[in-house]
């Protein structure tokens, strides 16, 4: 206890903690003209972030911290597709805050504070680093949220996400406690080897079970536990929704993987149970509510709720095959969602939203390439091939399949059909209707209309040869 | 002499055709959709070429897909022209190409109506001229690729994927209604895939690969059986489309432009009833002769039932819809009625028969809806109205189309020495060795057919010129007379010399015949 734990593991993290608080004193010194500097700057911490990250898992050693922190190769190839899904929030946000004089220091600080909180999530292996991480990202969002500080709907969005968020962290909080008082310990190996070994199954770790599932489905945005999603969806600015929308789903995902599947597999069995009905009353919630929706940000929230219904198949499945695919579809689901985002994004202008599912109408007058692109994301969401969202879909019923429950499966899949419905909806609005006579043209930023078009490539391509993510995948996890 | 056994003959045929000869089929699905690339990419900037560039496309995949006839062996089942590499590792996924005699000539069918698709969409079509062309052309290449695809995943991927193209011309280029009719096509036909895919992924956990080879012989119980058919059916049975779930196909019909129209007629009905013979006969031969019955009803109502529902419409393009869904009811009985004949004639002579007969009507009904189709497009071009009350006397001012129209509904209405005799004519006689009442039934249809065909006909050409609409109407023009002659040549061609095209399939079909005749319990 005496030596100093070995510190390299962690050396990301401390970079990007390091870079935080250096930008933000930087950005103090900065007149607006030259706020881009704290842009580039926070560009370079993610980047650099990363090759430090591939540079880390080269040199091994698995736990330090006293066992508090874990650096495996799921959480290296989850932090490195955090860092990609960061990196593409920042370039598309650029152009939309400055429009807005939002372009500040605090988004992008904020932006990485948040991004240290995914890492520790996704890196954590005991429960108070879980809860550190998870409280990171957290405040950082909320505070993301009330960024644009004059406008009503975003403050109401704020303070609703914070309400609802703080008692979803205390009912997490509560589940841990009990977790302690049951079985004494922390740490997520030994919590997982003393309910392996327990025969009976003891109350208070149901109920702990039970908290924590609560808890966890908040953060991921699964009904009934998603009220939040669509008010601050559509209540934060868009990069926000983007930010909140896309990396922070890859790190719950790892939290699931750490808490019930390291943690708790031993309770297999339960979590099975709760996690099926969660399943279907999210595919549920999800493809039908949607169907109403006028605005696309409130769509693409419900959206959301359907694919984390999906995400949960694969969870549930228990098996290793099932976790690879709720990993391979969160991973391609943030890249769809972050295009979509993007989208939104592109056909903004100075004072107009275009957040309305009205403002796409005709898109494929104004710009036919971007709508090959909006296009892609649909028919990537609603699963049909060959775009990428159908391997993700087909990776999770899969795993369902599998392990018998072919009933599941064919609910999925009827819930994905109703889904199609309002992904159609846009692509109908995009081709088949005209744009209005005072459309103006696309205004974009060179880059960011590059990286927007490789983002929607990417749709296409990974559904083209899906085989090395899904490889990349199937190696990483191995519980 | 030594017995050489037809998995032998498979094996050599795959060693050294896998990586010597040319790629033939891949070539047909991807340069379709590297040619649509282009296309789009010279909307922007050469608007005027792109029509000769898709032409330019759609001829070259044509002449590319002619060796697939001259160059293929009609003395085997196996598949041949066969490719097959390893796709996803990860779901033991192939990328898995080869033809036999069942589908080789529904890729020509395919190929050669895109190119008439083409031609008819010349001048009609002013609007996203480049989009529209390489819709249709992304579509081309999708499409010979379901039909070439021995991987369960791959021809899911494709049989979806086509799905895209068709939504976007039936929503982008269609009628008033357009919007209606094609999320009606899309979410019908997205309805009965997503149930295939479960029953692939069930075969699939089941045999540990996607190969459809290896399903067709993977031992399965009855409830499997059952549940597997019943999931392919409701795959195939919309897109045939079969009575109950045909109600689609005229609202896509009458929104989609008439190269749309051709297509869906042409060409994606045939993807059903190709499904029929590829997955459900062989995967589940004891379910479907367990459901025998179902599927001669459902076929016998299409024919009877929707040949009536044909006879009231006063759309010409519904009229030939509804007559789409009662032909392609005999294709469906061609093939289940093969359990019957086998039962009482303990000979698969007679079922080859039947199912070859299906097959026929298949390709004939391709070039004579398709044909149909485009005749109403020409009308329609000219009166924008495909309501038979406004024409009439059509004759006096377009003796040429005349000519076309008269024929092609002889074809329909099956006159012998038209390529619609043939198939139907075989069907006939083959549902008579099972039971003489179905064959009656079946005949029926050819009376009204000829009810329904004829009198339009009447309605539309004869009679005195019935407005001043009418009057000022002038014949096809060149490019007209081409396409119509070109579709005309294939059913003059299979209805007086048919043997060539029974060649073609007689091996495949045997074998499949023999296939499903045993039982897999």
């Amino acid at each position: 206890m005496s030596t100093l734990p070995s510190l390299t593991q962690a050396i990301p993290e401390m970079f990007v903690l390091g870079m935080g608080c250096f930008i933000l004193v930087v950005d103090t010194f900065l007149s607006d003209r030259h706020r881009v500097v704290s842009y580039w700057l926070s560009l370079a911490t993610v980047a650099a972030t990363a090759w430090l990250t591939v540079a880390v898992a080269q040199t091994g050693g698995l736990l330090t911290f006293n066992d508090m922190f874990i650096n495996d190769s799921m959480g290296n190839v989850l932090k490195l597709f955090t860092y990609l899904v960061v990196a593409l929030t920042f370039l598309y946000s650029r152009e939309y805050l400055r429009d807005r004089s939002l372009f500040k220091g605090e988004f992008y600080v904020l932006g990485l504070f948040g991004m240290l909180g995914m890492m520790v999530m996704i890196s954590a292996h005991n429960f108070i680093t879980i809860y550190l991480g998870l409280e990171l990202l957290s405040l950082s969002l909320y505070t993301m949220v009330a960024l644009d500080r004059d406008s009503p709907v975003a403050s109401e969005a704020a303070m609703k996400y914070f309400v609802l968020g703080a008692i979803a962290s205390g009912t997490l909080l509560y589940g841990m406690s009990l977790l302690y008082g049951a079985t004494g310990t922390l740490d997520l190996t030994r919590l997982g080897m003393q309910i392996a070994e327990s025969a009976t199954i003891n109350v208070g770790v149901m109920l702990a079970l039970g908290f924590i599932i609560v808890g966890l489905c908040f953060k991921l945005g699964a009904a009934p536990f998603h009220m939040w999603l669509p008010d601050v969806y559509e209540g934060a600015s868009t990069p926000v929704t983007m930010y909140i929308g896309s990396a922070p789903k890859i790190a719950a995902f790892a939290l699931f993987m750490r808490l019930l599947v390291a943690g708790l597999g031993g309770l297999h069995v339960e979590w099975h149970a709760i996690l099926t009905v969660l399943a279907v009353l999210s595919m549920g919630i999800g493809s039908i509510v949607a169907i109403v929706q006028t605005n696309l940000k409130r769509l693409l929230a419900y959206s959301t709720i359907s694919h984390v219904g999906f995400i949960l198949l694969g969870i549930l499945a228990g098996t290793t095959e099932g976790y690879q695919a709720a990993m391979f579809y969160v991973v391609t689901y943030v890249i769809m969602s972050t295009a979509a985002f993007g989208m939104i994004i592109l056909l903004a202008r100075k004072g107009f939203e275009a957040d309305q599912l009205e403002d796409f109408k005709g898109l494929n007058d104004r710009s036919p390439w971007f709508a090959a692109m909006m296009l892609m994301v649909m028919f990537g969401m609603a699963g049909v091939p060959p775009f990428v969202g159908f391997f993700a879909k087909l990776y999770v019923l899969r795993a369902v399949i599998d392990i018998g429950m072919s009933w599941l499966a064919v609910v999925a899949v009827i819930f994905a059909l109703i889904s199609a419905y309002y992904y159609l909806k846009v692509v109908k609005l995009m081709y088949f209707d005209r744009a209005p006579q005072d459309s103006k043209p696309i205004q974009a930023d060179f880059d960011m209309r590059w990286v927007l078009s490789g983002n929607g490539l990417a749709i296409l391509l990974l559904g083209i040869l899906p085989g090395p993510l899904m490889a990349l995948c199937a190696r990483v996890i191995t519980f | 002499m030594p017995v050489i056994g037809l998995a032998d003959i498979a094996l050599m045929g795959s060693l050294d055709m896998t990586n010597a000869h040319f790629p033939i089929l891949s070539v047909l699905l991807w340069l379709p959709i590297a040619g649509a690339l282009v296309v789009l990419l010279a909307g922007r900037m050469a608007p005027k070429s792109v029509r000769w560039l898709a032409l330019f496309f759609s001829t070259v995949v044509f002449a590319i897909s002619v060796p697939l006839w001259t160059g293929f062996n009609t003395g085997t089942a196996s598949m041949q022209f066969v490719e097959n590499i390893p796709w996803i590792s990860t779901f033991n996924v192939h990328y898995y190409l080869g033809v036999d005699g069942i589908s080789m000539p529904l890729i020509l069918l395919n190929t050669f109506m895109t190119v008439l698709v083409v031609i008819a969409g010349w001048e009609v079509i002013q609007y996203k001229v480049a989009q529209y062309m390489a819709a249709f052309l992304i579509m081309e290449g999708l499409i010979n690729g379901v039909f070439s695809s021995l991987d369960g995943l791959l021809f899911y991927v494709l049989w979806e994927a086509m799905l895209i193209p068709m939504f976007l011309i039936i929503g982008i280029w269609g009628g008033p209604r357009r919007v209606y009719a094609t999320i009606k096509f899309f979410l019908y036909t997205f309805f009965g895939s997503v149930l295939m895919l479960i029953a692939i992924i069930y075969m699939y956990v089941k045999s540990g690969s996607y190969d459809i080879l290896a399903f067709q012989h993977m031992p399965l119980g009855m409830t499997a059986q059952a549940l597997i058919f019943i999931a392919f059916l409701v795959a195939f049975a919309v897109k045939v489309p079969m009575w109950p779930v045909h109600t689609w196909l005229p609202d896509a019909h009458v929104e989609a432009p008439t190269g749309g129209s051709v297509i869906l007629a042409a060409i994606l009905l045939k993807m059903g009833a190709y499904g029929f013979l590829r997955f459900s006969l062989p995967i589940a031969p004891d379910a479907s002769h367990a459901l025998m019955w179902l599927m001669i009803g459902l076929s016998l109502v299409a024919i009877i039932y929707i040949g009536f529902v044909a006879i009231a419409q006063t759309d010409m393009k519904k009229l030939v819809a509804y007559s789409s869904v009662a032909h392609m009811g005999f294709v469906t009985l061609g093939f289940f009625i093969l359990f019957l004949i086998f039962q009482k004639t303990a000979s698969t002579e007679g079922t080859v028969m039947g199912v070859e007969g299906g097959l026929v009507q298949m390709i004939s009904h391709g070039f004579v809806s398709g044909a149909l189709f485009l005749c109403v497009g020409v009308l329609y071009d000219r009166l924008h109205t495909r309501d038979i009350k406004a024409y009439g006397g059509v004759i006096n001012k377009m003796p040429a189309f005349a000519f076309f129209l008269v024929l092609f509904a002889m074809a329909n209405v099956a006159l012998p020495g038209t390529s619609g005799f043939v198939g139907e004519w075989m069907v006939i006689l083959a549902s008579m060795k099972a039971n003489f009442w179905i064959a009656f039934g079946a005949a029926f249809t050819l009376f009204l057919g000829a009810a329904y065909t004829l009198w339009m006909v009447k309605r539309v050409l004869y009679g005195p010129v019935a407005n001043n609409h009418v009057a000022e109407m002038h014949d096809i023009g060149k490019r007209e007379f081409i396409v119509l002659g070109l579709c005309a040549l294939p059913v003059i061609l299979i209805g007086v010399w048919p043997a060539p095209l029974l060649d073609v399939m007689h091996a495949s079909v045997t074998n499949l015949v023999h296939q499903v005749v045993q039982s897999k319990l």
